[in-house]
């Protein structure tokens, strides 16, 4: 079996075993149902088959909850020890990140398989798009994918989950809408670096449902920055 | 697998915590790593498990460096304060480390089943690690380092944390492992060393400072062979007299003039067991007690690294 893929599962399994998985999966429906069909420009307010309102919701609740499952990573293994434990055994520092990494998106992949149901019900209730659905939620697990890596880049560089926790926001904040405001107060050169950092334009245009290889480079290679960077800083170590 | 440490350095700042390290370690033997805290004991066990980088020197293990080579898979380790993941029960976390060390799916579960017979984890083996006492958790550590039949075991401090009776069984089986693997380990005990490594390291601030069995390295230490004698004769004075007259004899202490001990200390590579013997034979006194005096351990360990 390959280091990758158990590391991975003996995270998931932790999750499920102390109920951070729960709590996520709960809330994140919980926020992202209430905020989809009963509350402010819901689904019916918006009266149109599609799930735009959704994506918009989410785009919020998984900016916040994924630093809150990131956080434990590698801080803890870093805090208990066990990071040594894990080091002397046939696995390198890449493997170990990989496999951190993979369980907290497997987890974000499940939180986001439970909203299928809304798929299935606007679609059955009106004339919905396919295409534009599907993209949104592929960039929901892309904008994941980002998030992700800089939790745990955040998590492996600190021994405090808490400290952890509030850095993935922090960085997560510039990519989510801080480049964005910053690219309108500038001009030229330096407005067009801010758009292209912004992650909030490239998540439109995806979950617009244009798909443009831009877009995803962009999401590929900040989230395989992020896992560079963590494997860098464990290798640090010595 | 033999184990080369050749010209070992490695410095925290300007602190070097291990400096110009070399010694061997072969196949079948149990190396006893002494030193006091901070000696540069768990740097170097780090080092040749693979957490630490090597910066000066080298490590061969089978004639291949650990610079070049992975050897992850041939060394099982019980790092310092044994780190266990507690929210798993032990079944898992064997499995899991057995996965980890590459032992094939379908020996993992016959793996596990001989550790935890080896280590006495069989009641507990459902339970989750941090239920469970030091002394557990420690065995936890062993059959993790264990799990996949490593040729090279390295210890850092394995019995810290157990009863008297668990020491015994833990010294017994690092003892019966010694016999076709290598192990290395640290502790601040010193009987346990004598009780179960053939071959002694005394390392002090990075530096290697002794290396060899209990018995050489008391008998460096040592120099001048002392003995403890009971002698009953009709004059003391005479016993007295007549000790300080044999070649051999260095020095002789009264120790307890009415009841005839004495302490005797022999000219440097001699031995007066003989001389002493003969010459109560000879006068027809009678010899009760003779007493080899051994240098302890903690005194040879103190004056190493005591400065």
């Amino acid at each position: 079996m390959n280091a990758v893929w158990i590391i991975a599962k003996r995270e998931l399994n932790s999750f499920f075993d102390s109920l951070v998985a729960y709590i996520m999966l709960i809330a994140f429906l919980g926020f992202s149902g209430f905020f989809t069909w009963l509350f402010g420009s819901d689904i019916f307010l918006v009266k149109e088959a599609s799930l735009q309102v959704f994506f918009g919701v989410a785009f919020w609740t998984l900016f916040f909850f994924i630093p809150a499952i990131t956080m434990r990573q590698l801080a803890e293994e870093k805090k208990t020890g066990t990071l040594e434990m894990l080091l002397t055994k046939s696995i390198n520092n890449r493997q170990l990140v990989m496999g951190k990494w993979l369980a907290c998106f497997l987890l974000v992949v499940i939180a986001l398989a439970f909203t299928i149901p809304y798929y299935i019900t606007v679609a059955s209730i009106g004339d919905i798009d396919h295409g534009a659905t599907i993209s949104g939620y592929l960039a929901l697990l892309l904008m994941s994918a980002v998030y992700i890596s800089i939790g745990i880049f955040a998590s492996s560089i600190t021994n405090n989950q808490i400290v952890a926790f509030l850095l993935a926001l922090l960085i997560g904040i510039f990519f989510h809408f801080l480049f964005g405001i910053l690219a309108g107060g500038t001009s030229g050169w330096i407005s067009e670096i801010f758009s292209t950092l912004s992650l909030n334009n490239h998540f439109e245009s995806i979950s617009r449902g244009v798909l443009d290889s831009k877009d995803l480079i962009y999401f590929i290679s900040i989230s395989l920055f992020g896992i560079f960077l963590s494997e860098y800083m464990i290798a640090k170590r010595k | 697998m033999d184990i080369v440490i050749d010209k070992l350095s490695k410095s925290y700042g300007f602190q070097k915590a291990v400096d110009d390290i070399s010694f061997k370690v072969k196949t079948g033997e149990i190396l006893g790593f002494l030193g006091p805290n901070g000696a540069g004991k768990t740097t170097t066990m780090k080092m040749i498990t693979g957490y630490l980088d090597i910066e000066e020197g080298d490590i061969l293990m089978n004639g291949q460096s650990l610079k070049t080579h992975d050897m992850k898979q041939s060394i099982g380790y019980l790092p310092e304060h044994n780190p266990l993941y507690l929210d798993m029960p032990v079944v898992d976390y064997l499995h899991f480390c057995a996965a980890l060390q590459h032992v094939a799916a379908s020996e993992i579960d016959a793996r596990i089943k001989k550790m935890v017979k080896l280590t006495g984890l069989d009641v507990e083996k459902h339970k989750k690690i941090g239920e469970l006492s030091k002394g557990y958790r420690q065995r936890v550590g062993l059959a993790q380092a264990m799990i996949h039949d490593p040729e090279v075991l390295v210890l850092d401090e394995p019995t810290t944390g157990l009863d008297p009776n668990q020491i015994v069984e833990i010294r017994e089986l690092i003892r019966q492992l010694g016999r076709e693997k290598t192990v290395i380990l640290s502790t601040h005990i010193l009987p346990e060393v004598e009780a179960t490594c053939d071959r002694i390291l005394i390392i002090n601030r990075g530096k290697i400072v002794a290396d060899g069995t209990a018995d050489s390295l008391r008998k460096q230490a040592q120099g001048k062979q002392v003995l403890r004698v009971r002698i009953m004769a009709p004059s003391y004075q005479d016993v007295f007299e007549q000790l300080k007259q044999l070649r051999s004899v260095g020095s002789v202490d009264v120790v307890d003039r009415e009841q005839g001990r004495f302490e005797i200390q022999s000219v440097s590579n001699m031995q007066s067991n003989e001389s002493i013997f003969k010459l109560c034979v000879d006068r027809g006194w009678i010899l009760t007690e003779m007493i080899p005096f051994e240098t302890k351990l903690e005194d040879i360990f103190r004056e190493l690294t005591m400065n």
